[in-house]
């Protein structure tokens, strides 16, 4: 798949769209939730991460450098996605329990 | 090989839409939750085959298995009050990341720029580093507001516009000279300091109780910065993923300026909560003030309470108190509701939070809009650690820095109680009027201590 600007661009204005379509639906309730979620989830930069320490001719500067982005990022996806589902799992209706 | 790796990066994006569609209700929220952690999971092992052969295994297997173990406890042990902290602290954790991807990619794709750092991938790169570094700083400086480490109240000098405006421009000059001539490799640590800085800049001359507009926009630009990583590296899943975290960004920011009836510039440059002190100083009026036994026979009378749950809530950790009283009250056949307003807490939906830990079911958590109405039916409403979100002033004083701000209507309920620690006015400096009313009682204490009184004056015996 060849990449340049311009796809690029349709891309992100496409993607943003439905960002805001999908996110203005979120009810008021779990803005705590969504936000911890799209943080775990902006840690796709992972990939760039990753990416950039396994090239070949890597430099110790960008493996330094890599290492702790990877660090950074797999500390948000964790603890992200393990906060937000502890904090949807206390929303409960009336007759849920007991 | 190279497509399998993009239809695996289609269906990542696909998932990470699916999860945020389904986080629309509590109900199918954790099915979000987990269509998320697939999407990524997904986009790790794309990212693994993509990499094929990778080098320098051992740094990335060390550095995820560094993160987990880090990432698992902080997630398991955080306490719902410290969620924005976390929240704060995960921006940083973000931004660092792509700033740092971003300076590695310069370094990298430095000796070959003419081929491979022209045009706009050098603009998106130096997009992805100064979003990044900047988030970075201010993030943390919103932890530190929001863990009380630095001082809440806005941080101002002469100026101080006028200075981040100039270093602004500096910055940006820069950036445009390493677009045009990407070998000036000596810019690029100058550039990069120049950002850190002004992330500090950014932040500290807004207040504590800005926080929740200030973290939704931080949020929004951690996804930004990663949208210009997608921009650099050619990856569209890292476009799409940044462009979601971005625009939730963009909504909650929007969300919460309308439930201060400010601007974005307003938020961001007006050092809100800090001119307004000296006005605060009114001659001394006259409240009244209630003992537990009081307030408690009151409740117990009462056919409706509505309670306002505010940011004193979370400091105090009352939530477990107020669920035992909501418990009490409702074995009594009183009806018991939470009025939440957009604003309260330190981050946009901060109360439901807390409320829903003390397991308070979620149906009872109305917003704003939806329970203005009935505050004239109800019996007493019990302001809980909020201050500001309940000031008449907003609908009558034009003269009040808070004119216009949508509020709950709290003073048009039989009775009104408010539980506070002391009279000093709230972050805004602002005083409030409900207190002097005469149908206002204040309870003055710690609002988990009072609340328990409160429920200990409640007879434990079920109304039949």
């Amino acid at each position: 798949m060849t990449f340049d600007l311009s796809t690029g661009l349709f891309v992100f204005v496409l993607a943003t769209f439905i960002g805001l379509e999908v996110i203005r639906k979120v009810s008021p309730l779990l803005h705590t939730p969504l936000m911890s979620l799209t943080n775990a989830i902006s840690a796709i930069s992972v990939v760039g991460a990753i990416l950039i320490t396994s090239k070949e001719d890597a430099t110790t500067l960008s493996k330094v450098l890599g290492f702790i982005a990877i660090t950074a990022v797999v500390t948000n996806i964790v603890s992200g996605f393990l906060i937000t589902d502890r904090m949807v799992k206390m929303f409960k209706k009336r007759e849920a329990k007991k | 090989m190279q497509n399998l790796v993009n239809y695996i990066y289609i269906i990542s994006a696909a998932l990470f839409v699916l999860s945020l569609k389904w986080l629309n209700h509590p109900a199918s929220a954790r099915r979000g939750v987990f269509a998320g952690e697939i999407g990524m999971l997904l986009a790790v092992a794309g990212a693994f085959i993509k990499a094929y052969p990778i080098h320098n295994l051992e740094w990335i297997i060390a550095a995820i298995a560094i993160g987990t173990v880090v990432g698992i406890p902080i997630a398991l042990i955080m306490p719902m009050t410290a969620v924005p902290q976390r929240t704060a602290l995960s921006h940083a954790c973000g931004a660092l990341a792509a700033a740092l991807v971003g300076t590695a990619e310069f370094y990298q794709k430095q000796p070959t720029a003419g081929q491979d750092l022209s045009g706009f991938v050098m603009v998106a790169l130096m997009l992805e580093t100064l979003l990044g570094f900047l988030t970075f700083t201010g993030s943390l400086m919103a932890m530190g507001k929001l863990q009380e480490v630095l001082p809440q109240r806005p941080i101002t000098y002469k100026n101080q516009n006028a200075v981040n405006f100039v270093l602004f421009m500096i910055a940006l000059g820069l950036a445009i000279r390493l677009v045009m001539v990407p070998t000036d490799t000596w810019i690029f640590p100058i550039f990069a300091g120049l950002s850190l800085v002004f992330g500090v800049l950014l932040i500290i001359p807004i207040g504590g109780a800005d926080m929740p507009t200030v973290i939704a926009i931080l949020n929004s630009y951690a996804g930004l910065s990663a949208c210009a990583m997608g921009f650099v590296l050619g990856n569209n899943l890292l476009v799409v993923a940044g462009a979601l975290d971005g625009s939730s960004g963009l909504i909650l920011s929007i969300i919460m300026c309308k439930a201060m009836n400010r601007s974005f510039t307003n938020v961001l440059f007006g050092a809100f909560g800090q001119i307004q002190t000296s006005t605060a100083k009114t001659e001394q009026r006259n409240v009244r003030s209630a003992s537990p036994e009081e307030a408690a026979s009151i409740l117990e009378s009462a056919s409706s309470v509505i309670i306002v749950p505010g940011y004193g809530l979370a400091v105090a950790q009352a939530q477990h108190k107020i669920r035992e009283l909501y418990d009490n009250l409702m074995r009594r056949g009183v009806s018991v509701k939470f009025a939440i307003h957009p604003v309260a807490g330190r981050m946009p939906g901060h109360m439901n939070v807390l409320l829903a830990e003390a397991d308070i079911p979620y149906d009872k958590l109305v917003e704003m809009d939806e329970i203005n109405g009935e505050f004239p039916q109800c019996d007493v409403a019990l302001v809980i650690g909020a201050n500001d979100v309940t000031n008449p002033k907003a609908r009558t004083d034009k003269g009040s820095p808070i004119y216009g701000m949508p509020i709950l209507d709290v003073d048009k309920a039989h009775t009104v109680m408010v539980i506070k620690r002391s009279m000093n006015p709230g972050f805004a400096g602002i005083d409030n009027d409900l207190y002097y009313m005469d149908k206002t009682l204040m309870l003055f204490g710690d609002a988990k201590g009072f609340v328990a009184e409160i429920v200990k004056e409640l007879p434990a015996r079920v109304a039949a």
